[in-house]
């Protein structure tokens, strides 16, 4: 076979007990022991003795008004509490309109007042709830209730809503437009072009534990379990909607089963566990089966994009052009910002980036995984391997020849720019340069072999992160932060980053996560939450560092009398004086020392406020500081994939063989869980690669293969060894050094695939998933 | 799921009895078929008949070489047994590629054929579908039809018969034993499903009492150069979108026998009679496969999201023959 | 109702039963053991799997009722090295699938002990078969992890298992 030696270089170089800085080794998880024991709850699995379950019933037409619901056989089923309707219903407060001075106000994905009204804008709203005693009654009332509609006909097939597609204008949060010189006119003048059209299919999270709310009143006071990767968000939007005041509602999350950003609005199971809980008086649970989480949770919408690109023979981009259509819910949902990594990815002397939404009767479509990007860079990164072919260029040398000293569109600055390292790191790791340009060149028996390449390109945001850091006299540390361990790692990292900070050993900090009585931490989301803590952690820990300093300063007999802050580091689990080695006698003294002499238990530190005028004002302060800085650089975390691909000649199966990845996400806190991070990315993109679609039916808007037998995420066998490096270096302007790796890696995948499928088989294919039909 | 009374047969007599005797009774094997379609109810018993402890478990050699496989023996194991494994490759193959280790632990080989189809309007109890409702039409014809049938097929159903383990046994000559409070009874496995023609809901000729206890296998001697092919969308854990069931003798260059049946792509597994019929006696080359193919399919109609499978049938039945020649050679 | 005896990790529960009530929600609602998960209630997921008298089946489409008398292992019956390798390899994220695939890749280290062959065992008249990637791969392909630690695991897999990679 023509295939270069498979590298086995680790991935993770630092052993995890090594000396040094707990930051950058590969700590073993704090939570490894409960999630290997079956310990860690999730949002079902809290008991409590009089608890309630509660089921869905969906709508099966896609818009219209409910004209009778007959909920009789329902009620007469044995240990049935409740058929909740809009008949009957508790009343809600409606949703509100999302205002960018308070994010939480874009919780929910969607306007519609569930149980609160007689329309149906979707084929699977819920129409109504069943509460009874157990699963089983819940579950088998819930086919019982017969439901009659007037109809309203419907938009549902997205290839004829794209005739009524209208622009996005773009603001702070959301790209419409960009632009530099006439695109058009520099395309028609290239010596060489390409100009395509690619599609991408609606895709679902499918986190693997399905959402689930257990929701407790007792009195105006409502605590729920929830399945969220926003704990604040699902807070004040229930207060909201109840009419109760934020602090009254509790919502925990201590471990959350994935979501991928489908966990990040607030969706009718939710709303309807905690309406469910006030109608009967009862805890109550719903666990949304997994077709509920289809028919009532938004994913990825469909894409049409159109990728032009010019070029002079010299492989130098003269035009760029990328236009996106996708579909939004009429109830809600976003655009899809696909052309977001192609107004900064290359030099190209003339862009034009554009995007444009149609309405379509469906749920409302949210965020999943790097959204815009994951797609986006599905047609630009095809393209621009077309380009490469029309030019006989290696598309690795095309890319870096086109790495931009300051992005093309607005000549903002890099916060870093690698491009070219991270593809030069990855051809060596991959043997690229054994690679045979023509297609059909390479082959195992009866594999026709590809390979293709990919860049990743995804830049995180930040978000305002409150914590408390407590240092206990005998030195242990103690985090809070009502932030979320969706899979990421993010307690983990937060202990190593609060360890170095303070001088300690990474065992001896605890951090407490997931509860709304912490301090406020940021949503997973975005790729933010881990450096927006850092961020918050090193500010709390310099508190208390220089706190613990003032009661030494004063302290007649210690070595740290006079001493400025300046000239110690934390070490040892005291502080020390930078210019003596730490062991020497009179360098410095342990928290311990300090604490006891002092006569304090503890000392703590807590970032953001209380107040909720403050916080506020300092959320909006966040966004401003925030904005501000995003029009002065582009910070984004790269990567470059290279991918194998063996295609079955006879039958056109597609299986991903080999795959290396190389990143640059600034500092990496942890080698282990941000390895694993990175192949996680690459392995939802495989999947959107190769098989992902949900089926929505364009004559019903109904949705189809509603499980995971039939809407196909990668298995085991479908996954190879994937080699996954960094080049590990802070960022300097970002907090820590710390770019987001949540989503990088899942940007440029299905392109790689396609473009390897295509080097193997001398097929192009535009249209996601790239399956075995369109290869015969 | 709906209520239903819970019966549990310790004998194959109990359990014949009360299914003859409770209209809307269902023998429940393993479950992992009937308990699914229970949840959504589209299977409606009223009555369960728990046989998973009948003790019809055994794997048997025939006088001939045969094998008699009791209709409660689980996938896993039949597929672990060692004359499967020898004498009947293709058997063992056709298990191993269907499901999840975990499903063919509880799959029982009586389960398996009477398994009903994966068509997702069949699911989908907003839907309309012949099978489940008759006479309320057939969605997949206008809508989703990916995974459905082009050979056999209906204007009234396109379904497939999704088991996998069924194709090698179609190919195999098997023989299903059933029995009821009227008796046993013998029938050859290819005569079990009915084709869906204007009453997709009948899909077999059992009557609603019978019993499967077991299936026996006729010794083979090109069994043992046999081989499972299943194409699908993903390299494991998915449904066949093709799959091909063969076996080949080659003798001086000529096929001496041969055997086809394919998956995926008809409302019961389908035994490739045309196809054997080509390939008897031609001799062992490409060519003659293709012709084979072609033969066979010649009377396959898609619709346009399954047309493709006509085109993969043909290169999957090729592939195999020819994987099976060289196998075969090098034995 | 119907009356169950359920053998869980050793120790035997009576329960009173719906005939509805499957193994899995026998487990998590009516005996508190909520280290099985639910993923799909479908058989499509592998997070409910548990062994019964060491065999590994998917609990959420099985009857409670079937399995009265048998011998059932949940992960919190569950003390092995494999835990530990999980932890090692970081064979999860966010933890959803791991009981399920611990329990699974220890009915399926079992099944390979025994000879049973897979899918991809390429002489499947041979007896004993060599736990490869490729083996791991297939065997496991019942236990869907979303986050994507399909290496993690097979890692753990092959360590604990003391095959050289
Ligand atoms: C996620 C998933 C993936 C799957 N993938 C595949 C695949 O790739 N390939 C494949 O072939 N299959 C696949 N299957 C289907 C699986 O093989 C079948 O569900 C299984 O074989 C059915 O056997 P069982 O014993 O569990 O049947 P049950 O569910 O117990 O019964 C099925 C039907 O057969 C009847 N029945 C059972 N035993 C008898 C008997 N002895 N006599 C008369 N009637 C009887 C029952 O009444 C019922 O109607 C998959 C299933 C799932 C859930
Ligand atoms: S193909 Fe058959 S099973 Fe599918 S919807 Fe049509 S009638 Fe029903
Ligand atoms: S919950 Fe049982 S397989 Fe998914
Ligand atoms: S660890 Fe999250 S699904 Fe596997």
């Amino acid at each position: 076979m023509t295939q270069a030696p498979e590298k086995t270089r680790p991935s993770v170089e630092r052993p995890a007990d090594a000396e040094g800085p707990a930051v950058g080794r590969p700590v073993d998880r704090v939570d490894g022991t409960v999630k290997t024991s079956g310990e860690a709850r999730y949002a079902a699995e809290f008991p409590f003795p009089d608890i309630a379950h509660a089921a869905m019933v969906h709508s099966t037409i896609t818009r219209g008004r409910i004209t009778g619901i007959d909920t009789a056989e329902a009620t007469a089923v044995e240990g049935v509490l409740a058929v909740i309707t809009h008949e009957n219903a508790p009343k809600m407060v409606p949703p509100g309109r999302p205002t960018p001075l308070d994010l939480s106000s874009m919780a929910p994905g969607t306007r519609v007042n569930y149980l609160n009204t007689d329309e149906v804008h979707w084929n699977g709203q819920p129409v109504a709830v069943v509460v009874a005693e157990s699963l089983e009654a819940a579950h088998a009332a819930a086919r019982l209730v017969r439901v009659t509609y007037d109809a309203l006909p419907a938009t549902t097939d997205f290839a004829a809503a794209q005739a009524d597609a209208t622009p996005v204008k773009g603001n702070l949060l959301e790209i419409g437009e960009a632009k530099k010189g006439d695109a058009e006119a520099a395309l028609a003048a290239a010596p060489v072009s390409v100009d395509a059209t690619y599609t991408t299919p609606p895709q679902n999270h499918n986190a693997i534990e399905p959402h689930a709310t257990t929701a407790v009143w007792d009195g105006d006071r409502l605590t729920v379990h929830e399945a969220t990767q926003g704990i604040e968000w699902v807070r004040k939007h229930l207060a909201v909607r109840f009419g109760v005041p934020a602090a009254n509602v509790r919502v925990i999350a201590t471990y959350v089963g994935g979501g991928f950003g489908g966990k990040g609005a607030v969706w009718a199971g939710t709303l309807l566990a905690v309406l469910a809980a006030k109608a009967t008086g009862r805890p109550v649970r719903m666990a949304l089966t997994r077709e509920a989480v289809y028919r009532t949770v938004g994913g990825r919408t469909p894409t049409r994009q159109r990728v032009a690109l010019g070029a002079g023979r010299d492989g130098q981009l003269t035009a760029l052009l990328h236009e996106g259509v996708s579909a939004v819910g009429r109830m809600g949902g976003r655009s899809e910002a696909v052309g977001s990594q192609s107004q900064h990815l290359y030099a190209a002397r003339t862009v034009l980036i554009r995007h444009s939404t149609t309405e379509m009767d469906t749920v409302p479509n949210t965020f999943m995984r790097a959204p815009g990007e994951a797609v986006g860079s599905f047609a630009l990164e095809s393209a621009v391997d077309e380009l490469a072919v029309e030019l006989g260029v290696d598309p690795v040398q095309l890319r870096t020849r086109n790495e931009p000293e300051r992005s093309p569109t607005d000549g903002k600055r890099f916060s870093r720019q690698n491009l070219g390292r991270v593809y030069a790191d990855g051809a060596e790791r991959f043997g690229w340069a054994a690679r045979d340009p023509k297609p059909r060149s390479m082959r195992d028996g009866r594999r026709l072999i590809g390979w293709g390449v990919a860049s990743a390109f995804h830049m995180p945001i930040q978000l305002p992160a409150d914590v408390s850091v407590r240092l206990a006299a005998d030195g242990t540390v103690l985090v809070r932060s009502s932030f979320h361990e969706i899979g990421v790692g993010a307690a983990t990292a937060q202990a190593q980053i609060a360890a170095d900070a303070l001088g300690v050993p990474v065992d001896a900090v605890r951090v407490e996560h997931g509860d709304s009585d912490q301090p406020v931490g940021p949503m997973a989301g975005g790729s933010g939450q881990t450096a927006s803590l850092a961020a918050a952690v090193l500010e709390a820990c310099d508190r208390i560092k220089r706190e613990a300093l003032a009661l030494a300063r004063k302290a007649p007999g210690s070595p740290l009398r006079g001493r400025r802050p300046a000239e110690l580091r934390a070490t040892g689990s005291g502080l020390f004086r930078a210019d003596l080695p730490p062991g020497a006698e009179s360098a410095g003294e342990t928290y311990a020392a300090i604490l006891t002499r002092a006569g304090r238990g503890y000392l703590e530190a807590r970032t953001g406020s209380d107040n909720r005028l403050r916080a506020a004002a300092g959320q909006a302060r966040f966004m401003t500081r925030f904005l501000l800085d995003r029009r002065r650089w582009v910070r984004a975390a790269i990567g470059a994939h290279f991918c194998e691909v063996a295609v079955d000649e006879d039958t056109g199966e597609v299986r991903v063989t080999r795959w290396v990845g190389v990143f640059d996400v600034g500092r990496v806190v942890n080698a282990k869980t941000a390895t694993s991070q990175l192949r996680g990315g690459i392995v939802m993109g495989i999947g959107a690669a190769l098989g992902e679609e949900t089926l929505l039916d364009p004559r019903t808007g109904r949705i189809m293969n509603p499980g995971l037998g039939e809407y196909h995420v990668p298995v085991h066998a479908d996954v190879p060894a994937i080699d996954v490096t960094y080049l590990d270096e802070p960022d300097p302007t970002a907090p820590a050094g710390i770019l987001g790796i949540g989503e990088v890696s899942i940007v440029g995948v299905a392109a790689a695939v396609a473009n390897a499928v295509h080097h193997a088989t001398g097929v192009r294919v535009r249209d996601l998933p790239v399956t075995l039909d369109r290869l015969l | 799921m709906r209520p239903f009374a819970y019966v549990s047969a310790p004998d194959v007599d109990t359990a014949v009895r009360a299914i003859a005797e409770q209209p809307g009774a269902k023998l429940l094997g393993g479950g992992t078929n009937l308990v699914d379609l229970m949840r959504q109810d589209v299977e409606r018993p009223t009555t369960v008949v728990d046989i998973s402890s009948v003790p019809l478990t055994g794997v048997d050699e025939l006088p001939d070489g045969g094998l008699r496989i009791g209709a409660l023996v689980r996938n896993s194991h039949l597929a672990a047994h060692p004359l499967v494994r020898t004498r009947f490759p293709v058997l063992a193959q056709a298990l191993l590629s269907g499901a999840s280790g975990q499903l063919r632990n509880m799959a029982t080989v009586g389960g398996n054929l009477l398994q009903r189809t994966r068509c997702l309007y069949f699911v989908d109890g907003a839907a309309a579908c012949n099978k489940r409702e008759p006479g309320s039409g057939c969605d997949a014809i206008g809508g989703f039809h990916r995974g459905n049938a082009v050979l056999g097929t209906s204007e009234h159903c396109v379904a497939t018969h999704p088991s996998d383990m069924a194709v090698a046994l179609a190919a195999l000559d098997a023989v299903v034993e059933a029995q009821s409070v009227r008796g046993t009874r013998r029938i050859p496995l290819v005569e079990l499903h009915r084709l869906p023609g204007d009453t997709p809901h009948l899909e077999t000729v059992l009557d609603a009492d019978e019993l499967i206890t077991a299936v026996e296998v006729p010794a083979s001697a090109v069994a043992a150069t046999s081989r499972y092919r299943k194409v699908r969308d993903r390299a494991s854990f998915a449904f066949a979108l093709v799959s091909v069931a063969a076996a080949l003798d080659v003798e001086d260059g000529a096929v001496s026998a041969v055997r086809v049946a394919l998956g995926g792509v008809a409302p019961k597994p389908w035994r490739a009679y045309e196809a054997e019929r080509v390939l008897t006696g031609a001799p062992a080359t490409e060519e003659s496969f293709r012709a084979a193919a072609e033969a066979e399919l010649a009377d396959a109609s898609g619709l346009p999201g399954n047309d493709f499978k006509i085109e993969l049938a043909r290169r999957t039945i090729v592939a195999t023959l020819r994987q099976l020649r060289v196998e075969g050679g090098a034995a | 109702m119907v009356e169950v005896q359920l053998r869980v990790n050793g120790t035997a529960h009576r329960l009173e039963l719906d005939p509805r009530v499957s193994l899995l929600d026998a487990l998590r609602e009516h005996l508190g053991l909520t280290g099985t998960k639910k993923g799909c209630n479908q058989g499509a997921c592998g997070a409910c799997t548990v062994l019964v008298d060491g065999e590994r089946i998917t609990a959420c489409l099985a009857l409670a009722v079937q399995y009265g008398g048998r011998e059932i292992t949940t992960i919190e019956g569950v003390a092995h090295p494999l835990q530990q390798a999980f932890v090692r390899t970081d064979g999860f994220q966010c933890g959803y699938c791991t009981s399920g695939q611990i329990c699974s890749a220890l009915g399926m280290l079992a099944e390979v002990e025994a000879g049973a062959p897979s899918a991809v065992t390429e002489h499947l008249a041979e007896p004993a078969v060599a736990l490869t990637d490729a083996e791991i791969r297939e065997r496991m392909s019942g236990n869907l992890c979303r986050c994507g630690a399909y290496n993690g695991i097979t890692d753990a897999i092959r360590e604990t298992a003391g095959v050289p990679s």
